[in-house]
Formats: C-alpha cells, structure tokens, sequence
C-alpha cells in the first residue's frame, strides 16, 4: 500500500519547519556565490518539493489511509495513481463528465474537480467499495440487468451517481432522473439503459 | 438430459458486465508496472512553421522530471527513415506524422515535446516550463478556402476504378435539364469522436527489443505492426495488449503521435511511461470526422420517379496525410436513377489528420442525400416515405447485381407504424402542441456487409471448459459476449462453460473493430473453431470409443464433463481422457469467406431512422421526443447488446444533428472547442426513449450466421431525419450540421 505512517501527522508543524528551512535558505542566498549555485542546482524547488508534501488522512471504501500528498494532487489522481483503485474515470479532468464521480462523505463528487488535501478526515466511496464483499450493489446489479453501458468506461461514475440521485430524492419520474444524471456523460449512449436501471432500482424498494 | 437453451438471439447478459459494474475492468491507463513514469506532451502553439528553438533547460531542471525529448535529443526511430510508400497505411497516401522527427509544425497543437517524470503532477507541471520559439509560415485551416484546391485523391488518380474515383451511369448531371429539380449544398463541420476514455498508453520495453504497450486501440494485430515496424522489430518482439477500451467510435483505427512518444519516452528513461491525452489534445491529435461540403442535383418526374443526381463533395484532409472515406457510396446504389453522378474531392489543410468517426463517411453522405430526398418529395408533393417507396431498389444498380438480402421495405413498414407516421402532415407547421411545434422525420441508412479473414483458437480444458481467443478487440458492442453466445451454440455447452479472451496482439489475428464487420468475420471464425475442436476432440473420442468415429459430427454432445452421442447414451467419454497428451484439444482454426458471393452479390445492412421532434416556436429549442430505429441487419446475435448498440448510434445522430460542432479559430489555426463545455456532446437529457427493430433475417451469402453488422447503421441516417423532422415542424430547411436554435428563430 501507499501508506505513509513514517511522515509527521502534524500538518502545522511540518508547514513551520518548511518555513524555517526556506529562511536559513534565503539567508545563505544573501551571499552571491551560492546564490548563483543554488539556483543552478534547483536547490529551491529540491527543498520545497521535500516539503511541500502534506499529510492527510482519508478512509476509502472503510479503510483508513495516512497518506503524504502534494497539495496539486487531485482527488482523482490520488485515487488511481496512488491507492490504484482505477475504477474511479478520467475522463475529462475538467469536471465536465462525471466519470470520476465518487461519494464523499455520501455526496457525489467529481473527484478530478478536488484537491486531496482538501478532504482530511473524510469519508470517501468509489465504486470499488460499492459491492457487499462478492454481492453487488442493487444499482450495480441493475446496470448488467438493463445493459447501462456499452465500453464501460463511463460506468463507475454512472453508476456512483444514481447511488446518490436515488439517495437524494431525484428519481422520481424519468425526467427527473436525465435530469439529475445529466453531469454523467456516455458517448456510447446508452443513456436509455441507464435510466432504465434507475427506475428498476427506485421501484424496487431496496435499501440503496 | 436437459436440453441447452439456444443462445443466438437470446438477450443475455454481458460476460464482462461484473468487471464494468465493479471497477475491475482494466483500461489502457489502468495497469500497475514497476518504476511507472508519466509522459506529458507539450504541444506548438502554432499551426505551421518551424521550432526555431526550444528551450527546456527549466523543465528538465524541475524535481522528479526524468528527460525532456524533442526533435533535438530525440533518439532516432529506424522506422522513421524516409523509405517512400508506407503498407501499414494502405488507405492513406503520405504517411502517419513523425514525432520529434524534425523541425516542422504541420498543425496546431503538434506535440514537440514529450516530458517524462516520477509522478503525473511532476510531469504536467514541468511541461508548463517548455518553451518554444517558432518560425511562422502562412497557415490555412479554413475549409472554404482550402476548398479551391481541392483535388482528387491520389488513389483515384492512380485506379480509375477506386470507390473515391468519379462515377457515372447514364448522362452527366442530367438533373439540369429537368423540369422538376432541386440543388442545394449541404455542410457538416468538423466533429469529433470523444469516446469518454481519452487516448492513453503504457509503453513498456521489458528489454532493449522488446515492447509490451497496453494501449487503447481497435486493432491489436495493426498496432502491433505500426510499431514493430516502427523500431524495426520482429512482430513477434511486440506486444500490443487492449481487453478492455473505453469507445473509440473509429479514433483508434490509427497509431498517433502520442503513441510513438510514449514509446520513445520508455525508451529513454528504461522506465514503463503512462501518457493520457488532454480531452484538449482528443481535438487536436487523435482525428475526427472531417468538414465536409456537398452538394445534391436530382430531378424527378411528376410521378415521382428520380430521373438524376448528381452528388459532389469535398472533405478535408491534412497535409501529410490524404485521408478519404465513402460518402458518396449510398447515392450510387440506394435509389432507382438512372442517370447518376458523383464527384469526390479532398482539400490539404494545416490541421491533423482526420479518422473514421461512427457511420463514417456514409453519415456525411446520407445527411445530403437522405435531406435531398425529403426536399424532392416536398417539391413533389410526396409523402416521403412513399417516395422512397417509388424509387426502391430490388437489385443494386451501381454493379448490377442482385442483392444479397435486403429487407429495407420492412424497416419502412415496422417503423412508420412504431412512430406513428400517419400523424404526420405533408405541410410543415401543421402540427402544434401549445408553443412546440410538432415534426416528423425519416432518414436511411446503410453499409456494407463487410467480412474479412480471421483466426480463431480453441481449447477444452480438464475441468470442462472452453477458452477461445482472438486478437481482436471490444470497444463496446460486446464482442465477447457475442463471442461467447456463438461458441455455446455451435458447442453445445452453456455460455458459462466458455470464455472467450481477446485484445491481445499475441492471440490468434484477425483485423480491427471497425466497418461493422467484427461479427461477421470473427463471429463466423469462432462457429469455425468450434466445429473444428467438435471433430477433434470426435476424433480423439472414437480412438477411446469406436461408437464416435461413425457418428454425425451434430450428434456430438459436450456435456458435464462427458461427450456423448445423442443416440446411444451408453457412449460416454469424459473429457479428461482426451487430454493426456498435452495440447490434443486445441484448435487454431483461421476463417475466411470463401466461394464467390462477393462477386455474385451486393452485401449491404440497412436501416431507417424515423424522427419525431418538437421545435419550442419563441426560442427554436429542438427536442427529439421520440426515434424509431429500424434495422436489416441479418441475424441478431444478441438482442440486449444489439439494441443497446442501436439506441447509440441513434444517440450520436442527435449529437450529429443538434449539437456537435468544432470550431476552429483559423487566424491562429486552432480550435476555440476545447472541453465539453464549448463542444457539446448528447447528455441524458437529450436522449429519448429509443425504439429498436431488427427484422433478424439471415443473410448467409456474408457467413453462415447471416450476420451483417450494426455500428454503422446505426447512425447513418439519423441525422436527415431529425432535419427533415425539423423541416416538417418548422418549414425551416437547415442545410450546415448542427442545427442550433439561432439557426431556427
């Protein structure tokens, strides 16, 4: 696993000595000679790259990761490069087509459209953690029924999505679902399937 | 015993759909290798010139960055030696770009760069700190310009008999000389695939010749090709892996720049590098569905008989490259005329080559021509329908030939009762519900029934189990599935005793998903594996039970671990017995049409799209509240995946029709669309409820399924109906895709 449990949990603490680091950098930058080497090694962005990483705590799909992140790094890209849970899509990075939508905190989120480190301490679901150990999530179960998916790729997001369109209230009528599921973009367009699945899953009854 | 269910046609559930619920199905991008690295591709920002210089000194100074590579460092690619005509590229004249070759820009956005980190955010930051400097020549991106020299391809230059060159039955243009006639020019703009997964590859030289890329690719064995040949390596040296490709719509069908830098960039840092396209770079560098401009003549009688047409085109292509497409095919056999004319020019532009995008040119084509017909029957004075009813038919009139099934009048039939045609009014703006003016619409579609060669092996294991494989691909339809349906009938075993593996260059060959032609020519080469492990493992039975080397090769039943012969139940063998010598039941069968019904036939699919929309009469919002998709397309394999597959063509005719458009800023030569925010593809919104109709009747002059391919037909078509559909509600003849609302008030 990726798990850093070595790195500081202090976050604050680990800011202060990047601050203290960076001062007695600048100090030594005062004199022109390593001014001139420093800036040629990229010793700067050496010592920021070494503590710019900042700690952060997630549970996904109910287990706990104590990671060290680089603050550009989305949620998405963590997800799949980091903890290699690449269930989660890119499929825009521009939060555009919903394919990296996970649950966080029960939410649905475009995962690309986040920061990590913007989510210490939560709570987030992605459609590998959808599934009851072998049995599937009624939702999952209703996709394969109606055929909700043609190449795939677009499914996970789909699917977290009606999850939580089902969960919100907005899977009252099938208007109601295009509408709502409107931000999750299949190009193979199986759009009728889907809502298909919904509906089957709403009518159903099952606790989703 | 208890006899299987038939699974041809049945709607069964996809094999891979717990994979695709689940996450766990792996796309190109998705596979962990040791010492992973990630590419990131700088692009030119301008459209044509040359690098006057490049300065990367801060990216390769920034932390975790692994090597910058541009045409300066780049090491030299043996394949990228000028050698004169390129065979992997039969299609095209000119060849695939050269990346990092020299220092040429021949469109905007051309990678020229290629940064290679420890980490993707490392990777994208410091390609940020590349700099260029160009020498800017005079570009042209603009099609109305560019236009003026168009030309005819050098394919047809070459073979005066070649689908691109100019066809003639009858008069030239003896439309003009009518009385009854119309003439109109029809655009469609430059549209893009943008299957949701984004172009992606993970390149990786496992020794110095050697390559494994897991890429996303509608043909293992092509790609492999492209790239052994582009390093110089035995085939065999390559391996191209694909099981699972997130849509494509026909932008896999190529090798791009991006693929060949990858492969450099693992090449120069000994590492596996991950490189995923932008959805930016999905416009600029993987093709698209070229601009094309057309024009239709026809004339008709008063009895509505087409006496001529005359259809011209001009699609853009780029400079390196001269790529053409079939969008004049359905005029030449679609209608009774006979006097028939059609003209199929190119134009060069400064942009990057454009690629098969679903229905591919026929699309284009039908658009024009399936509009024409609905402005002709209005000149008239016809129900469209009854029209096209007039001009049908009965044997191909481009080759004289008779067909080798056409079911189209059916589709007419099942599809204007399924919408309700009869609500329709010949006058437009008739039909009216509150502020939404209500249309209907009907456009035709076809394709050719294509098979190619493909192999096929088989093997049955100790537990009881088939495994076939196939290099051939899945971007969707639901090949495996289709696949599998196949082997159990023509086996005997159910579906759930099969696994069928594909998407890897070192399994038996076959060509690329695309041209609707994957289950007819591998569907028809795993009926063939079958049969063939059926008289092996008959074979190795009757040397354990003499009662099978007499008997009917149908007669074997695998069953439960047994084969059996149906009439003597005491005939029983498990299949154990026949697998001491290791190897004894595989099969590796290769499969192609034989006999001469290409030559005796016509082998089309076709289908008609029925269109009802409601046009908002203040605003001019198009709504299609309804599609009626109708199909000839030979034996459904799968009712479910085929439907499905239906419902998204139909889906990408609305895009077609409505919405998709690429804009291109030509004085800086490059696209303003850059997302999905300025390109707009069809959300859930936009989708109606779809109609599908198969009349699943075998055409077993293409194989001996009767299959006869869907992908394509079912967008092309789609297009005109919603256009005349609009016509019909609004009296508005849009004529340049998309039809937007300003177009309409």
């Amino acid at each position: 696993m990726n798990s850093e449990p070595d790195v500081p949990a202090n976050h604050d603490e680990n800011r202060r000595t990047f601050l203290k680091q960076s001062s007695l950098l600048t100090a030594l930058a005062l004199v022109p000679g390593p001014v001139v080497s420093a800036a040629a090694a990229k010793l700067d962005e050496r010592v920021a790259d070494a503590f710019e990483k900042i700690p952060l705590s997630l549970k996904v799909n109910g287990v706990k990761h104590k990671l060290s992140v680089e603050p550009r790094a989305t949620l998405l890209d963590l997800l799949r490069e980091q903890l290699h849970l690449t269930g989660t899509k890119k499929g825009c990075d521009y939060g555009q087509c919903g394919a990296c939508t996970v649950h966080v905190d029960g939410q649905r989120v475009n995962a690309c459209l986040s920061f990590a480190v913007m989510h210490d301490g939560q709570e987030i679901t992605t459609i590998e953690g959808l599934a009851d150990g072998d049995k599937l999530h009624p939702m999952q179960e209703a996709f394969v029924k109606h055929d909700g998916f043609q190449c795939g790729y677009c499914t996970p997001g789909q699917i977290m999505s009606a999850v939580a369109c089902v969960r919100e209230g907005h899977a009252g009528s099938e208007g109601e679902i295009r509408e709502y599921m409107s931000g999750n973009i299949c190009r193979c367009g199986a759009y009728a399937n889907i809502v298909a699945a919904i509906q089957d899953v709403k009518q159903g009854g099952q606790k989703v | 015993m208890k006899t299987l269910d038939k699974q041809i046609g049945a709607p069964m559930n996809r094999v891979d759909g717990h994979q695709k619920v689940t996450g766990a199905a792996k796309y190109s991008a998705e596979y962990e290798l040791p010492g992973m690295s990630y590419g990131v591709l700088v692009g030119s920002t301008i459209a044509k010139g040359r690098i006057a210089h490049i300065d990367t000194k801060a990216a390769v100074g920034a932390p975790g960055v692994l090597a910058v590579i541009t045409h300066l460092n780049s090491p030299q690619v043996p394949g990228f030696k000028p050698t004169g005509k390129d065979p992997s590229q039969p299609q095209t004249v000119g060849g695939p770009l050269k990346i990092f070759h020299d220092d040429k820009v021949r469109f905007n956005d051309q990678p020229i760069a290629l940064v290679v980190a420890d980490t993707f955010e490392r990777a994208r930051y410091a390609a940020r700190l590349v700099m260029a400097h160009y020498t800017q020549e005079t570009h042209q991106t603009n099609m109305a310009a560019g236009a003026k020299d168009a030309f005819l391809p050098t394919s047809a230059q070459k073979n005066p008999k070649s689908p691109m060159a100019d066809y003639q039955r009858g008069q030239a243009d003896a439309y003009k000389t009518a009385a009854l006639k119309i003439e109109q020019e029809y655009v469609i703009p430059t549209e893009m695939h943008h299957p949701m997964e984004m172009q992606a590859i993970t390149a990786h030289w496992e020794a110095p010749d050697r390559l494994t890329i897991y890429d996303k690719t509608q043909g293992t064995i092509g790609t492999r090709r492209d790239f052994a040949k582009e390093w110089n390596l035995p085939e065999a040296n390559v391996q191209v892996i694909a099981t699972f490709v997130g849509g494509a719509f026909g932008n896999a069908l190529h090798s791009w720049p991006h693929e060949s830098a990858a492969i450099i960039g693992a090449k120069v840092v000994g590492r596996p590098v991950k490189l995923m396209l932008t959805r930016e770079q999905m416009f600029t560098q993987v093709g698209y569905r070229p601009y094309t401009w057309q024009k239709v003549g026809m004339s008709a009688t008063a009895d509505g008989k087409i006496t001529a047409i005359t259809h011209e085109s001009i699609g853009q292509t780029s400079t390196y490259e001269e790529f053409t497409e079939s969008t004049l095919a359905q005029t030449r056999m679609m209608y009774q005329s006979p006097n028939l004319t059609t003209r199929y020019r190119i134009a060069a532009l400064d942009v990057g080559t454009p690629i098969w995008m679903r229905g591919p040119g026929e699309a284009t084509g039908a658009f024009a021509l399936e509009s024409a017909m609905d402005e002709m029957a209005y000149l008239l004075k016809l129900d469209p329908l009854e029209f096209r009813l007039r001009n049908y038919t009965d044997q191909d009139p481009e080759k004289n030939r008779p067909w080798s099934t056409k079911f189209l009048k059916e589709c007419y039939r099942a599809g204007a009762e399924r919408i309700g045609w009869t609500k329709r009014k010949l006058e437009p703006g008739a039909l009216r519900d509150g502020d939404w003016l209500v249309g209907y619409g009907m456009g035709v579609g076809t394709f050719g029934a294509h098979r190619g060669a493909a192999h096929v092996s088989a093997q049955l294991l100790p537990n009881g189990t088939v495994v076939l494989q196939c290099a051939t691909t899945d971007i969707g339809p639901g090949t495996g599935t289709a696949m599998t349906q196949i082997a159990a009938d023509t086996l005997g075993l159910p579906p759930e005793k099969i696994r069928f593996e594909l998407g890897n260059s070192g399994f038996p060959q076959s060509g690329s998903q695309g041209g609707s032609s994957t289950v007819n020519t591998v569907g028809q080469a795993v009926q063939d594996a079958c049969m063939a492990l059926k008289d092996k493992l008959r074979e190795l039975a009757a040397a354990g039970a003499p009662a099978f080397a007499s008997a009917k090769k149908e007669d074997v039943a695998l069953a439960n671990g047994y084969l059996t012969l149906g009439s003597n139940a005491a005939t029983r063998v498990p299949y154990a017995d026949l697998l001491k010598q290791p190897g004894a039941a595989l099969v590796n069968v290769e499969s192609k049409p034989t006999g001469n019904d290409g030559q005796l036939y016509s082998m089309y699919s076709f289908s008609v799209h029925f269109a009802e929309v409601r046009v908002h009469a203040l605003t001019g919002e198009v709504r299609v509240s309804k599609l009626v998709s109708c199909a000839d397309a030979g034996t459904i394999i799968n009712q479910k995946t085929a439907a499905n597959q239906m419902k998204g063509g139909a889906v990408g005719g609305i895009g077609m029709a409505l919405m998709e458009h690429a804009i291109i800023d030509d004085r800086y030569g490059r696209y303003v669309t850059k997302d999905f925010a300025d390109y707009h593809v069809p959300v859930h919104a936009d989708a109606p409820a779809v109609e599908v109709y198969f009349v699943n009747q075998p055409d077993l002059h293409v194989n001996a399924l009767g299959t006869k391919g869907i992908g394509e037909i079912a967008t092309i078509g789609v297009a005109p109906a919603i256009a005349n559909a609009i016509f019909n509600a609004t009296g508005k003849r849009v004529r340049e895709l998309p039809i937007t609302p300003d177009k309409l008030v």
